[in-house]
Order: C-alpha cells, then structure tokens, then sequence
C-alpha cells in the first residue's frame, strides 16, 4: 500500500532534550512532520521554540534524543549539514541583505557559475532570469532584478527567503515566526505564500505564537510550554480558544482574559 | 529573452516610476565620475598652460594617482567586505624598508627579498584579519595597533642594523635582477621614442640625452594599477566570490546563514589589502633606490578617502573598484594639479576634508535612497 509511504513522517524529532548549563530549554520533545504538511508549533516566548527549531536546523547538537530524517537517524555537526540535507530555515529578520539586489540576495552562497576560458564567472544573466521567474510565481512584481532588496517590504523578503529555500531543493522549510513583524495585508501574503509550498509537497514546520496565523495555514498544531510538548492536535480537532489556552498555560490566561474581555 | 519582452510586466501601482537621474545617481560610480569631470574641467581651464597636459605634465599627475589607487583598490575590498584596515601606511613604510633590509643590509638577490617581503605582508594582513574575526573587535582598533606595531619596527630595525633610518642602495642590488623590473621598470619604451622622434611629445634638447623623450615609458607602477583594478573590478562584480564580499560586509550574519565562508572571506580581502600595500612599496623602493622609515605616512587615510570619494559606504556591502579609482584619480590631479596650477599646496588638504564631506553626505543620502529607509 502506497499511503505507508505517504504517511512515512520526512523528519522526526524523538524525546528532544537540550540543556544549557544548567537550564534545561527542552526537556523530552517529539514532533514529526509529513512531507506537504504545515505543521505549527506554537508557544508563549521562553516555550523553547527557537531552541528547537535549531536542534532540527543544525545549530544545537541535542543533548539527548534522535532527529531522523527520510527515515534515517541523523547528526547534523553544523547548519550547512542541515541545508545540504534539504532543511532551509528562514528566520524573521536575518534572511536578506538589504543592500544588495534581489537576484544576488536570491542567489547568494548558491552562485551559478558560468566558465570562460576555465575561469568560473557569475552567470548573471541566468540568476537574473531565474529570479525574476520565481518572484513572478510568487507574486512579487519587480522592478527588475536589480531592484534592492531593502526597497521590498518586510512581507515581500520574507517571500523571498521563502522562495529561495524551495527554488534550492529543500524539503523541510523552517519559518521562524514569519507573520510576527508584519501588517494584516503582508501577513496573508506569506500565509499564501506558505499554502503555495505546502501543496508542492514541501514540509512546513511553521513557528508563531499567534494562534490566528497558525489555524489559518497549519494541518497540525503542537503547543510547547516551558520545554515540553502538550500535545499535537489535528486541524478541526481543537478550538482557537483551547490552542491559547495551552499556549499561555490554561488558568492564568483565563483569569485574564476576563478582565480583558476575550480579545486576547 | 524575447518571451519576456512580448509579456508586458504588470507594474504594481505602489513603486513609483524611477527616473533615469535617480536611477544613475545609485551607482556607486557616479559621484567619481562627476568629480572627474569636474576636476579636469577645472584644470584644463585654469592650468592648460602650465605644463600639465603635456607628456610629462600627464605623466606626474598619472603616477601620483596611480600610487592612491593600488592602495584603494585593496581598501575598496575590504570596506565592502565591511572592514577597515588602518596600517596601510605603515605596511608601506615596513615592506619597503624590509626589502631594503634583506637586500642591502643582508645582501640577499632581489627577488628573495621581494618574495620574502609580500609573505610576511600576507601573514601580517591575515594576522590582523584573523584577531578581527577571531575576537569580533572592530578592524578599526585591531588595525591601529598594527599601525603603531609596523611603524615601530620600521624605525628600530634600520637604527639598529645600519644607524640611520634610510636605507639606499636598493638599486644597485637590484641590477639585473629578474624580479625587480616587474615593480620598477617601465614598458612601451619603443612607443614613446618613436612618439618622440615624431615630435608628438617632447624630447630632451641637449645634453647627454638629447633626443631622447622626456617620458621614456610608462612605470610599472601604473601598469600595476590598472591591472588590479580590472582584476578587483571583474572580481568584485563578475564572480562568486564577489558576491560573497558584498554578502559578508552587508550581513554577515544573514550571509553565514545561506553558506557564505565570511571569515575566510574577511581574512582573504585583509591579505589583499597587505598585498596591495606591499605592491605600492616594492613599486617606491624600486623607483626611490631606497627605503625609508617614514615612507606611506597617512597613506591609510588616504585610501579610504579614495574609496569613500568613489561611492563606497563605510558601513560596508556597497562600493565599486572602479569608483575607488577614481576617487584615486580624483586625488592626485588636484594635489598635482595644485602645485601646477600655482596654489598653495597646503589648500589641498582643505580640498581633500571638504570633498570628503561632501561624498559622505551623499553616500548617505543614496544609501537611504536604495534601502528605501527614510
């Protein structure tokens, strides 16, 4: 049966720890993700978000426990293991260099070559092109790919990151609260952008604390609070108000969402 | 290519039309171009008579200017990459004093000396870029030290072994020695004798050289410029490794994120820099005959002066090899262009504050321009 294959998780984190010193940020966490899947992983700051995110990207080495990927375990010693692996991670505001054009950012670290006479030269022309065409299916219009990056707004580069990480073959996509800093309209923009990718078959591991964002994307949802999972749900399975509940640690949210009058 | 074309692009209504000026204005070249201009407008109006433009005239201006820009070149990279690097004077005076040493004093072939001279300048420029990458101190300190550290050593070594603090000689060591004419010989030398002949450039009238031009070829130390400028130009923009200097001076941090090897990056332009320096100093030595302690006082100033007159930001992640010539070019024909022009020499260094000024207020603004901050 093919749905064995499906259903095969793309990378699987098992009983994540992670100590610093003395303080331990990730105590047993276990999430796997499919591959087209958005998977979102939502916590209050100091949940342990960002620490895992690294465990997965190659930052961390975990302390204890197993990252496998495609079904074998593995040990990524530094991020660029990670990448070469097909993990991209975008993070929220150090993807882009604003200074230089979008076809160079586009292509940065990833140069495609074009030798004259043995000497390996950047082939603009192609990076051009093929910058253009990306952004065009992305839905960004440039005014060509020159254009700097720091003239595009902060919804604009976090398409690009995105369409970068895909367009350079990557399987798992790690967004780090990619919605945090933006506007209604950018927001929904990347959203769209992150629905794009799922359905190309990408695995989307997508990192927010705004319930909101992550039930309008996310196919599952796990909740990390102070190191630990509390649980991963299914799309349809839990309400907005049990997903904020469980991110904030239940009672005490409550007691203050009274006072504000639920518009937490 | 034509697909493209046919499709008309579907503008978006909210980025406004970019004039054609605006668009020129955010090239890093367009403030050297401008000043070039100006610069040789200005002494081809006031200075055409003196002397300047002839041969002679040309080549003054031209080897002075040649000098700023193999520094510049070298200081351009490095910026972009987003660093600085202060001992360039200094590297000057101690590369040429070291050739001076090891030849004279010790009596080594030329070409030892040279070859021995450019190793320890690449190790004393990835010495300085390692501490920078390795503690994460600003270039601008690491480097002074090395500014003071260098200077020190090329005042105590002469003193010590020879009791002065110029060394001569060089130029008797170095006849018929096969490395030495690359820095401080000179080529076209047939061209400029039949230019000569011709009577399209001036000839020497009596004396022991009669009828021999009185520019007899062109120094290898413009040969020298030009050609690291085209390297570091087709370097910069034309390569991979371009990209990662760009990379690693706008973000480094965004720039490790995707892959780009920034420390070996940043080391590798600090060595160029010294390997700049050292060009210009085996250029002098061979040229002068001798080395002397305080040879390339303020030369790093200089350079970056150069490179900041050509566009590039301080900051790092934008410039251009070719602005940075320019701004070299800049320099020398108003300091020579000075002296030709009768002014008060000294008049040049308020040029040099108030041109500088004026680049860095406009680098500003075109930054803000391109990043589309406010």
């Amino acid at each position: 049966m093919n749905t064995r294959s499906e259903h095969q998780p793309i990378i699987e984190m098992r009983d994540i720890e992670k100590h610093f010193g003395s303080v331990i940020a990730l105590a047993g966490v276990s999430v796997d993700v499919y591959p087209g899947e958005c998977h979102c992983l939502l916590g209050d700051n100091g949940a342990g978000k960002s620490t895992f995110i690294k465990t997965m990207s190659g930052v961390h080495k975990p302390t204890h426990g197993e990252i496998i990927f495609e079904g074998r375990p593995m040990n990524f010693d530094d991020p660029r293991d990670s990448i070469a692996a097909g993990i991209a991670t975008v993070y929220q505001d150090l993807a882009m260099i604003p200074l230089m054009s979008v076809a160079r950012n586009f292509f940065m670290g990833n140069e495609p070559i074009r030798k004259i006479a043995g000497i390996p030269f950047y082939d603009k022309d192609h990076a051009d092109r093929i910058t253009m065409e990306e952004m065009k299916s992305m839905g960004i219009n440039l005014r060509g790919p020159d254009q700097a990056v720091g003239t595009l707004s902060g919804g604009e580069r976090q398409t690009v990151a995105i369409a970068r990480a895909v367009h350079f073959g990557a399987k798992v996509l790690i967004l780090d609260e990619p919605t945090s800093a933006l506007g209604v309209r950018q927001t929904s923009n990347v959203l769209a952008t992150i629905d794009k990718v799922r359905k190309q078959g990408i695995a989307v591991v997508f990192i927010t604390h705004n319930v909101r964002h992550a039930l309008a994307v996310g196919d599952r949802f796990t909740v990390l609070n102070r190191g630990k999972t509390l649980g991963t749900a299914q799309r349809g399975q839990i309400t907005p108000d049990e997903l904020q509940d469980m991110m904030a640690g239940g009672q005490e949210l409550a007691t203050l969402e009274g006072s504000l009058g639920g518009t937490v | 290519m034509s697909e493209t074309a046919q499709t008309p692009p579907t503008s978006d209504e909210r980025i406004k039309e970019m004039s054609g000026f605006r668009k020129a204005l955010i090239r890093p070249e367009l403030g050297g171009i401008c000043g070039t201009v100006l610069v040789f407008t200005f002494f081809l109006l006031f200075a055409f008579d003196s002397g300047m433009f002839n041969s002679q005239g040309v080549l003054n201006w031209s080897v002075v200017s040649a000098q700023f820009m193999i520094i510049a070149v070298g200081a351009c990279l490095l910026m972009i990459a987003g660093e600085f690097d202060l001992s360039v004077g200094s590297m000057i005076g101690f590369a040429g004093m070291m050739i001076a040493i090891f030849s004279v004093t010790y009596g080594w072939p030329v070409w030892l000396a040279i070859t021995v001279t450019f190793l320890m300048c690449l190790v004393v420029g990835a010495i300085n870029g390692y501490i920078v990458i390795r503690t994460g101190l600003p270039s601008f300190i690491v480097t002074l030290a090395s500014l003071f550290i260098l200077r020190g050593f090329t005042i105590y070594l002469p003193q010590t072994l020879e009791n002065k603090t110029i060394i001569g000689g060089v130029r008797d060591a170095a006849e018929g020695d096969w490395l030495a004419p690359i820095f401080g010989g000179k080529i076209l030398t047939g061209f400029f004798q039949w230019m000569g002949d011709n009577g399209l450039i001036g000839t020497f009238e009596r004396g022991t050289r009669a009828g021999e031009p009185v520019v007899d070829g062109i120094p290898m130390l413009i040969v020298w410029a030009i050609i690291l400028i085209i390297a570091g130009h087709v370097l910069l923009t034309k390569t991979r490794f371009g990209n990662w200097i760009f990379a690693a001076g706008g973000d480094p941090q965004a720039a490790r994120y995707v892959g780009v090897p920034v420390n070996r990056v940043k080391i590798l332009m600090f060595m160029f820099t010294a390997f700049c320096a050292c060009v210009f100093a085996t250029c002098q030595v061979m040229e002068f005959g001798s080395a002397g302690a305080d040879r390339g006082l303020l030369k790093e100033f200089e350079a970056i002066i150069a490179v900041v007159i050509g566009g590039a930001l301080l900051t790092g992640g934008y410039g251009s090899v070719i602005g940075a010539a320019l701004g070299a070019l800049i320099f020398g024909v108003v300091q020579q262009g000075l002296f030709f022009a009768g002014v008060e020499s000294s008049l040049f260094r308020v040029f040099l504050g108030v041109i500088l000024l004026f680049a860095v207020i406009l680098n500003t603004y075109i930054r803000r321009m391109i990043t589309g901050e406010r």
